[in-house]
């Protein structure tokens, strides 16, 4: 008997956006090409217009009552059950790195390992921010008086250009654990662990719309989303460094909340700051960067 | 307005407590000093048009001068400081101000024409309590939730308007210098008067020199403030548009920036409310300050049940607030800051007539000088026009009605803004629900205009973001985690 | 609030008019006492009224509590104030010797100043009505009377009318009830109103005050909601307190009923007058309760037939803090003489 299965071909798979809990193509009905770290062209990742990206925030917007409103619980345990496909499905998402990023399959593997604990991590933290954020606060007079974190309503987010995965991961979990809904430019030239990690999301019970990935041009999108009115806030990990001012300028048009890139070192020069290492355990911070503190006073009497 | 059987005598609070100077220089390193390339400008009182005194103006140069010297404070003297020892230099400020404290109303009430009931009882109180309150974290901020070893910015570079002067200085000053931050901050053009009293407490408090720097003057030592590359953190509290120009003129570099901006905030009063104390709720939630608040209610959501009865008993009310002298211990409502927002009151006031809606104001003599508008209210609003939509700032409400919760939170929601709203109902899970669901920072349920410095106050959308006051305040002056 | 209550009104009647096939009637007057037909459509009525949020409303008396009142003011106010009081003695201790001496000072409270004006009343126990009326007589100061088992109210009804009628044929002008607290925080709405009118007609011609004892019912919406019954049953003046009861009168319970007064006249078209009793002591109280008359119910209430106030040892610092502000010194505690 021979060893080893028939060769056969391969059925390619069709790189799609995310959006509303479908994969749709993009409107425009264009396509780039994705090439490996070595070069060779891996597949066409379809080339979301400014229309996808309206389309997105729309359904983003729409899947803010739901997702806001589901019980911390609630989403803990979806963002769980992100992990445990992630989980499922690490050979994948290995290849996907191994072939984008050039890592080694020691490396790839130890970096799927920790996007599924970084998951696990997150949905964690989903009905505790509250805890650690909020107070009752002792004001001097006859007042109940408490502040509570609530999510800020949609975010886009341009995910990290180089860390594929585990970077991609890092800047939407924090995003969607805490109520809010995401709109993804994914990075251009690395998009397709971020269409995989769609289907992830897609069979982990998360509500359509409340991720929306885009792949395609980061100069032509990000502007979009940065300008978008109806987008609260923006995470610009992944913008093009010769964009970031623009970008940060025309999100001031409807005083969006801004998490700008880390600047490594004190006067490290702008625009050429490296990737922050998405290895090291993250902070409450990008969670509270994307919730708004309320306060409610109410008085105390007979 | 008055009674006829009761008319109040005049109650004039003196004057003479307080020393004005006729001219006043920068505040900059412990000291008062003459500008180098800036001017002087005039402050006056806005309910008799007095000029009041000769305030400089910091040019670029003095700008710079003031943000040297926060640097050299930080880097040599505040930035080492221990917490405990910054904490007590805070905690003498807000001792003095509290001795100071007739003084300082009495000067609040002069240059901002704010009644003299409300800088005595209100501004002056909770400014003393701000510094008081943020002096006790100085020593603590391992435990305020930002990681265990938080550190300051730097240089605070702090614009702040003309509607609370000597608060809005405590909210900016207090929390960055309990932080160990330094300080640059620059008072509203029309009411410099109480910082710079305030400078004078900071010297009795032996704050160390550049710690605190006040720099005098208009839009344009703002702006070149804001943009001095010497400086870590801009705060900046005022208009939602130049608070834009802010964050615009701000992108690609690594300053941090807090805003607080406008509102438009709701008062929703259900069919259960209790009516009385609703009534107080909305006539302090726009006329308190003249309307000069950005939390102001300046739309009055009723339930259409008690509509009718509700404008009825406000007109009632109203028939009984005192327009007057600032200084007389009875007046209820003071004079318009200046004559800008006079007729950016009265465009507005005007525009609403044209769309429609009805005004009304009680029966008001207005005295001749000074710039005076009186309480008014506008009923029949709907949400197309422009009083239900822009801000005002001032003594002006808006009456719009609403059937049920869900539309009373699509109507109050229906806004770029976002700063507060107030509830009234006596029904527990109704209160909570729409404290849930309104989308603004503050929200005050049968209650209006409460603020306390343990209380985070800020926006939602475009009435900025970052909250002053509470534990969560202090983010706003620290980098407490690594990565963001 | 008036156009809320008269459509509630109107709708109570609607409901209570049903089985009799009319149409609804238009006299306010005759609305509100159809409510007390039956004690559900009296509770129904009174828990509809909009309740009182306790902080706010100890905030808005706080605030009417800063009003400065100076000079001309101050003047008049003072003369107000003494021109309103129900000069008051009401211990087991009381003598004939005592009332007298009471009066005398009711109609010249200064004997050496013949501008200061006499009191509105003097208020005593029933059985010394004799000894005052004799004193007083036909004279601008009233003779009030407590009566109904003042101050616990705790007796028979039969009892408690008697005492009435003793008050009033030994020539009361004014009788002070207490009303039943018992049945009122039990819930027995319409037993407390039932008393209230048959005192109303045991009175005849004199004046009813109803004593709500605002202490003993301990919540300001049981204050409104004992305000409106008492109003409903006929009262000419709800008063606050016996003043035998700690808290008694306090600015925001004077305002709740203040309120109720002012919203019943809308109603109603009449017109009840409120007295405040117990721990008011000095002329700084007594202005601010003014204040309080002045902007919320308005200055229709500001005379001695609308508001009142029981007190004792207030004259005298009425009399002190006037002689003050026309002489510019302050008087010695003897210049002025004892009740």
């Amino acid at each position: 008997m021979p060893d080893g299965p028939e060769p056969r071909l391969a059925v390619n798979k069709t790189y799609k956006l995310y959006l509303g809990g479908a994969f749709p193509r993009s409107e425009s009905g264009r396509s780039y090409v994705v090439s490996s770290h070595e070069g060779r062209s891996l597949a066409n990742a379809a080339l979301a217009s400014r229309k996808d990206l309206r389309d997105a925030v729309v359904a983003a917007r729409k899947a803010v009552p739901g997702w806001s409103g589901a019980t911390a619980y609630l989403r803990g345990q979806i963002l769980y059950r992100a992990a445990e496909m992630l989980e499922g499905r690490q050979a994948q998402f290995v290849e996907d790195l191994v072939l984008g990023e050039g890592l080694t399959r020691h490396a790839a593997s130890a970096t799927v390992g920790l996007t599924v604990d970084r998951l696990v991590w997150y949905a964690g933290w989903s009905d505790k921010l509250a805890q650690v954020a909020g107070s009752a606060n002792p004001v001097a007079g006859p007042y109940f008086d408490f502040s509570i974190p609530e999510p800020t309503g949609v975010v886009g987010v341009l995910a990290p250009q180089a860390s594929s995965l585990l970077g991609l991961v890092s800047v939407v979990a924090p995003v969607i654990t805490t109520g809010n809904t995401a709109v993804v430019v994914a990075s251009e030239d690395r998009p397709l662990p971020a269409v995989d990690f769609a289907e992830v999301l897609a069979t982990s019970d998360l509500p359509g719309g409340v991720v929306n990935i885009l792949t395609g041009r980061a100069a032509e999108l990000s502007p979009v989303l940065a300008a978008h009115r109806d987008v609260d806030a923006l995470d610009l990990a992944g913008a093009p460094p010769e964009l970031a001012i623009q970008l940060e300028e025309a999100a001031a048009d409807n005083v969006k909340r801004v998490l700008r890139r880390r600047q490594p070192e004190p006067d490290w020069p702008e625009p050429d700051w490296p990737e922050p290492d998405w290895t090291v355990e993250p902070t409450p911070a990008r969670m509270l960067s994307f919730v708004e503190i309320k306060t409610v006073w109410h008085p105390v009497g007979v | 307005m008055a009674s006829s059987r009761f008319p109040y005598a005049p109650a004039p609070e003196s004057r003479a407590i307080v020393n004005l100077r006729p001219s006043y220089g920068l505040f900059i390193d412990g000291q008062f000093v003459d500008p180098r390339d800036g001017g002087h400008f005039k402050t006056e009182s806005p309910s008799s048009q007095e000029v009041l005194a000769e305030v400089s103006t910091a040019g670029a140069a003095d700008v710079d001068r003031a943000v040297q010297a926060a640097r050299r404070a930080y880097e040599q003297v505040w930035g080492p400081m221990p917490g405990k020892e910054r904490a007590k230099y805070i905690f003498r400020v807000a001792r003095i101000i509290q001795e100071r404290a007739r003084e300082l109303a009495v000067l609040e009430s002069l240059d901002n024409g704010k009644p003299i009931k409300e800088s005595r009882d209100v501004d002056v109180p909770l400014a003393a309590a701000h510094f008081f309150y943020h002096a006790g974290w100085a020593d603590k901020l391992a435990y305020a939730g930002l990681g265990p070893t938080p550190r300051p910015l730097g240089v605070a570079g702090q614009v702040i308007p003309w509607n609370f002067p000597l608060l809005m200085a405590a909210w900016k000053l207090a929390p960055a210098l309990a932080t160990g931050n330094t300080c640059v901050l620059k008072p509203a053009e029309t009411t410099p008067l109480s910082a710079l009293l305030l400078a004078e407490i900071l010297q009795q408090a032996e704050l160390p020199p550049g710690v605190v720097n006040i720099v005098t003057g208009a839009g344009e030592t703002g702006a070149a403030l804001v943009a001095h590359p010497g400086v870590d953190k801009v705060a900046f509290t005022g208009s939602t548009e130049v608070g834009k120009q802010i964050q615009r003129a701000l992108a690609g570099t690594v300053k941090r920036l807090t805003l607080e901006l406008g509102g438009k905030a709701a008062n929703i009063v259900f069919d259960d409310a209790p009516l009385s104390q609703a009534v107080e709720g909305i006539v302090n939630g726009i006329f308190f300050n003249q309307g000069h608040v950005c939390c102001a209610g300046s739309r009055l959501l009723v339930q259409e049940p008690v509509a009718e009865g509700v404008i009825e008993a406000l007109q009632r009310r109203l028939e009984t607030l005192r327009l007057g002298d600032p200084l007389d211990k009875n007046t209820d409502i003071g004079a318009i800051n200046s004559p800008q927002q006079l007729e950016k009151i009265r465009d507005l006031a005007e525009s609403g007539e044209a769309e429609g809606a009805q005004r009304w104001s009680p029966a008001c003599r207005l005295p001749e000088r000074g710039y005076w508008f009186p309480p008014t209210l506008f009923t029949g609003v709907v949400p197309a026009q422009r009083i239900a939509r822009e801000e005002i700032f001032g003594p002006v409400l808006s009456v719009l009605t609403f059937r049920t919760p869900e539309e009373a939170v699509e109507k109050a929601n229906n806004t770029t803004y976002g700063l507060s709203a107030g509830v009234w109902t006596e029904k527990g899970s109704r209160i909570l629900h729409m404290a849930s669901r309104l989308r603004a920072g503050v929200v005050w349920a049968n209650t209006f205009n409460r603020f306390d410095p343990s209380s985070p106050f800020g926006g939602y959308r475009e009435s900025g973001f970052g909250r002053e006051g509470g534990r969560q305040g202090l983010a706003s002056y620290l980098e407490g985690y690594a990565d963001a | 609030m008036s156009a809320r209550l008269t459509q509630k009104v109107a709708v109570v009647d609607r409901e209570l008019q049903s089985d009799e096939g009319g149409g609804v009637q238009q006299r306010a007057g005759s609305d509100l006492a159809d409510l007390a037909r039956s004690e559900t459509s009296l509770r129904r009525f009174l828990h509809g009224l909009p309740g009182v949020d306790q902080v706010g409303a100890e905030a808005r008396a706080a605030s009417l509590a800063t009003r400065s009142i100076k000079t001309t003011a101050k003047l008049w106010a003072i003369d107000a104030a003494i021109s309103m009081i129900d000069l008051t003695t009401l211990e087991g201790a009381d003598t004939a010797g005592k009332v007298l001496s009471l009066c005398g000072k009711a109609v010249r409270p200064d004997p050496a100043d013949p501008t200061v004006p006499p009191v509105a009343a003097v208020c005593v126990y029933p059985d010394l009505v004799p000894v005052a009326k004799a004193s007083l007589g036909h004279g601008p100061v009233k003779v009030a009377s407590v009566a109904t088992a003042f101050p616990s109210g705790r007796a028979a009804l039969a009892v408690k009318l008697a005492d009435v009628a003793d008050a009033v044929a030994s020539g009361a002008d004014e009788v002070d009830m207490v009303i039943d607290r018992g049945a009122f925080l039990s819930g027995h709405y319409g037993l407390v109103l039932e008393e209230v009118r048959a005192v109303k007609e045991a009175c005849g011609q004199a004046h009813l005050k109803v004593i709500l004892e605002t202490g003993e019912l301990a919540t300001y919406d049981n204050v409104r909601r004992a305000s409106w019954i008492a109003m409903i049953g006929g009262a000419d003046f709800i008063k606050t307190s016996t003043g035998k009861v700690s808290p008694a009168a306090t600015l925001p319970v004077a305002l709740v009923m203040l309120e109720a007064v002012r919203d019943f006249a809308d109603a109603s078209g009449n017109i009840v007058g409120v007295k405040v009793a117990g721990g008011i002591r000095t002329t700084k109280d007594a202005i601010r309760y003014l204040v309080v008359v002045n902007e919320v119910a308005g200055d229709t209430w500001l005379e001695p037939d609308r508001f009142r106030i029981g007190a004792s040892s207030l004259l005298n610092d009425l009399l002190m803090q006037r002689s003050k502000q026309r002489l510019g010194a302050y008087a010695g505690s003897q210049d002025f003489s004892i009740e």
